[in-house]
């Protein structure tokens, strides 16, 4: 199996050498190398599946590793750590990142780069196979870099377009700001544990090698990591912006697999968080589910709507990791990489199908602006298909598999709120439950603004045409696997995950900071969490409906005039519509701030420094003026007197330096003969 | 005497002879070529002291490596076809004493040195024991000199590199 | 068995050799092979300590640095050789007085 794991691995990578290094030269511009080696991968991850399947045991572990680092006492092995979460993380990575390749042939057809464009993907591939695959923490922090770094070079794709280069930098340095949080969690455990492999942390602090606020620190020190890569607040200001980057890549990247990557970290880390490191991780993904919902309702962008429902979801998944609901939180990472990039590839469609009949009418104007569509169902069928399903799933209505996950999310988040003394927690649920109606709105505002209603622009309408089938066959792959039966096999319960192989395979580890303690990291009861289940699953249908209910009010029968409610609400509706001016607020915090502080410290320089320099320059002036008189006839006259001397035996030494390297070389053997001589008298 | 002595004696006069040729030739191409035997000696010397992974290095390196590139400098600075004058040379009775007093004082030295009582390792392969220590206890001079040998590439390419352009 | 004094003898010679070539010759090119000289006598009395006097290889280990920087110093030195050879078309130490006052 390792050796399965390897080539699922190294296959993307031997496809990017032959890509950046040939791709130009080899027919069809070698897109069918990456195809084939993700394709490859794609069925071995099949295999292995296949065969976690039979042995359909939770505690299945199978690892291999070789010395990497050895030096004297400080020595790092890498290796391979294959169980149920890193084979279902390789196969939800293998189908879409496959998906995506396929869709590609249709959408990057003929663009410029199209060869560095698969190369791009095929490293993308690869190290992100990597992270899943990795046993060690320090591994893994290499291939989050180099995530990230495929991230940049893909989101600058466009880079002779300013905003896709500024876009690709604000991804980079946002980044850069959670990632010193996660070297910092890193260097903590090392100096502590003495060892980054996983199994080895898991071991060392249930003997409480590593225990207190030091632990709590180093959790959430690691969890700034997930949250720059999982664009959680305050550092989700890079996702939306990165939407300059291809269609394809929002979808791969920035939807279903890297910006998982945090979730997935805290799945792995889960096991380390003490309660307090807990309740961080919950609140910021809580908040951040509902914060960056509320942006999604006024979004006109296409693209921009999803990214933040994407950083919603991602707050819901990070929320579940927090309750401790980890099978919910990783369940809803695999079900939301489906449809997700369902959205994205399928939105991607769209704005293909308008670029192209922007290019033949000759309209100029952003194919990726709602306001520019309407009324594309007929001529678009599958696409709006594919479209009401994912969002269907998306809303979390029963028979999709968004239902099981995003319930079980809000359940478990319910059920750590009864279970807890203090009532402040049952903020949790509430940012959860209203996230899940804003979702369900803002998802079908967008389909009905794009597929029903009058086209707002009849001749740029007539041009829209069904994409090509290399973009339509991945989509109603995705659309299957938007389906709940997927994931619940054998019991078709549409209702509850549990009973299925997913539920079954993924069990939550044994959480070594319990075992620690003693006792349970926080308190859980059978009745919070029945009482929870039934009750979450009511709100949480109510809500949706409710939602969907609400955006076909607004924006199909028209029963309620939107201007007429935006102008009332007015403040709110632009404080979403500008993101809260989180942006703005940067600019004028940070930004604005080093700047300011730049030029207080020029300042303090011109005036105080320069000051005090030139007021002595004055002082000592005045004073030269009678201090030269003194030197004009007292000190001169002596000075001249030995300069001519001086210069006389100058003269005469002058001699003696003749510039040949030589002489001074034998010049210093007699100086240094004379001083050991010297000595030894 | 036994024929170990022999050998090394040989080996020893090779080397200084070689040396001496280096030193008085008149051709600089010779003496490029008594280097050639210099250096090995030296190779051969380190045998003797139980340094084998030495020994390999300096033919590695002196012979394989700077020799050329000596060989280069005088091929390319020195027209040896052209012209059949010797080389100038400064002074000889000058620079001689400047060798015999270095010469003079450190075989004083030597001489009047009272020696620490003295080992006597057998022979041991070293080079396991070299890895272990530039990877450990001599890891940061190690560390700092694949920097200069970078710097001395890069300066060395940027030095000999023609002007224009 | 032979004495550390034959290997310091040797040493000695050739250092002066060295440094009678240094002083000797007016080709830079000949300077550089003295230098080579009197660095592979030096590199001969770390190892010859390093086997008589040293418990531990400290000695070779320094060697293997000296072999190295002598690595680059010939290349940096050739590469000046070079160039003055270029600029100049001769390598006479004694005519590159220029930076005499």
């Amino acid at each position: 199996m390792i050796q399965t794991a390897l080539f699922i691995w190294l296959l993307p990578l031997a496809a990017f050498t032959i890509q950046i290094f040939l791709g130009k030269r080899l027919p069809r511009k070698g897109d069918w190398v990456s195809i084939t080696a993700i394709g490859i991968s794609f069925v071995l991850a099949i295999r292995l599946l296949i065969q976690a399947l039979t042995h359909f045991d939770p505690e299945f572990v199978v690892t291999a590793s070789i010395p990497w680092i050895d030096l004297g006492s400080f020595k790092i092995n890498m290796g391979i750590y294959l169980d149920n979460l890193s084979i279902i993380m390789l196969m939800v990575v293998t189908t879409i990142s496959f998906l995506v390749h396929i869709y590609s042939l249709g959408y990057m057809k003929g663009e410029n780069y199209y060869n560095r464009f698969y190369a791009y993907l095929s490293l993308f591939s690869f190290s992100m196979l990597g992270l899943v695959l990795w046993d060690n923490l320090f591994g893994i922090y290499i291939m989050w870099e180099l995530v990230g770094i495929c991230s940049y070079l893909l989101i600058g794709f466009y880079f002779e377009k300013d905003s896709a280069a500024n876009a690709g930098k604000k991804a980079f340095i946002t980044n850069r700001v959670g990632d010193f949080g996660f070297l910092i969690g890193l260097l903590i455990v090392f100096t502590t544990l003495g060892t980054f492999n996983l199994s080895d942390i898991h071991q060392s602090i249930s003997q409480g090698v590593l225990s207190g606020g030091l632990l709590t620190a180093a959790g959430i020190l690691l969890f700034a990591g997930a949250v720059g890569k999982s664009a959680q607040f305050p550092l989700h200001v890079w996702l939306p912006d990165a939407m300059e980057g291809p269609t394809p890549v929002s979808a791969l990247i920035h939807a279903a697999t890297m910006v998982a990557a945090g979730v997935y970290l805290m799945a792995r880390l889960s096991f380390m968080l003490s309660f307090d490191a807990m309740l961080v991780v919950a609140y910021v993904g809580g908040f951040t589910a509902l914060f960056s919902a509320t942006i999604a309702i006024t979004q006109n962008d296409i693209k921009r709507v999803l990214a933040y429902s994407t950083i919603s979801q991602l707050g819901y998944m990070i929320m579940a990791i927090g309750v401790g609901a980890y099978t919910a939180g990783f369940f809803h990472l695999v079900t939301h990489a489906m449809f997700k990039a369902g959205l994205f590839l399928a939105s991607g469609s769209v704005i293909h199908a308008v670029h192209h009949a922007m290019d033949k009418t000759g309209e100029h104007g952003d194919p990726n602006d709602m306001r520019n569509m309407g009324g594309f169902k007929s001529k678009m069928p599958i696409t709006h298909l594919v479209f009401v399903v994912f969002s269907l799933a998306l809303s979390g209505i029963p028979f999709f598999s968004g239902f099981l996950s995003k319930d079980a999310i809000l359940g478990g988040s319910l059920a750590f709120a009864i279970a807890q003394s203090n009532p402040i927690h049952y903020l949790l649920p509430t940012f959860g439950f209203l996230a899940a109606a804003i979702t369900a709105f803002y998802m079908f505002r967008l389909i009905i603004m794009t597929f029903y209603g009058e086209p707002k622009k009849p001749k740029l309408f007539e041009h829209i045409h069904e994409s090509p089938k290399t973009m339509t066959v991945p989509l109603l792959t995705l659309a299957f696997l938007s389906l709940y039966f997927v994931y619940t096999i054998p019991s078709l319960n549409p209702v509850t995950g549990e009973g299925g192989w997913f539920y079954h395979l993924i069990e939550k580890p044994v959480s070594a900071v319990q075992l620690q303690l003693g006792h349970a990291v926080y308190q859980m009861t059978e009745h919070a969490e029945h009482l929870a289940h039934v009750s979450g699953l009511m709100i949480s249908i109510v809500l949706a409906l409710t939602g969907i209910l609400l955006a076909f009010a607004f924006y199909f029968w028209k029963k309620i005039n939107v201007e007429a409610l935006t102008e009332k609400i007015k403040p709110l509706y632009l404080l979403s519509l500008n993101k809260y001016y989180v942006d703005e607020i940067y600019e004028a915090t940070v930004i604005r701030g080093l700047l300011l502080w730049n030029d207080l410290l020029a300042w303090f320089d011109a005036a105080v420094i320069d000051g005090i320099v030139n007021s002595t320059a004055w002082i000592v002036r005045n004073f030269s003026v009678l201090d030269g008189l003194f030197d004009k006839y007292v000190v001169d006259g002596l000075v001249n007197g030995v300069g001519l001397l001086i210069s006389g035996f100058g003269k005469g030494l002058r001699r003696i330096q003749t510039g040949q390297v030589q002489n001074y070389v034998l010049g210093a053997v007699l100086g240094t003969a004379i001083i050991i001589i010297l000595t030894l008298i | 005497m036994e024929a170990n002595q022999i050998l090394f004696i040989a080996i020893a006069l090779l080397t200084v002879l070689s040396a001496a040729m280096v030193a008085f030739s008149n051709k600089l191409i010779h003496s490029a070529f008594a280097l050639l035997a210099t250096f090995t000696g030296f190779a051969m010397l380190y045998v003797y002291l139980s340094a084998d992974f030495l020994a390999v290095t300096q033919i590695v390196v002196y012979v394989g490596g700077i020799l050329i590139l000596i060989l280069f400098g005088v091929l390319m600075t020195h027209k040896i076809y052209s012209t059949t004058k010797k080389t100038a040379h400064n002074s000889l009775i000058v620079s001689l004493l400047g060798g015999i007093l270095s010469a003079g004082l450190i075989l004083f030295i030597i001489s009047k040195a009272p020696w620490a009582p003295l080992l006597a390792k057998g022979f041991n392969p070293t080079t396991a024991i070299i890895g272990k220590e530039i990877l450990t206890g001599y890891l940061l001079p190690f560390e700092i000199i694949s920097v200069l040998l970078l710097g001395a590439l890069i300066g060395a390419i940027y030095i000999a590199r023609a002007e224009d352009k | 068995m032979i004495q550390l004094e034959s290997f310091l003898i040797i040493s000695a010679i050739v250092f002066s050799l060295g440094l009678f070539t240094v002083i000797y010759k007016k080709n830079a090119v000949g300077i550089l092979m003295g230098v080579e000289l009197i660095l592979n006598s030096v590199n001969l009395n770390f190892v010859a300590f390093s086997k008589y006097v040293d418990a531990h290889i400290n000695g070779q280990l320094m060697a293997i640095f000296i072999i190295i920087l002598a690595a680059s110093e010939a290349a940096i030195a050739l590469a000046i050789i070079l160039n003055i050879y270029r600029n100049r078309a001769s390598v006479d130490v004694t005519q590159l007085d220029e930076m005499k006052h």
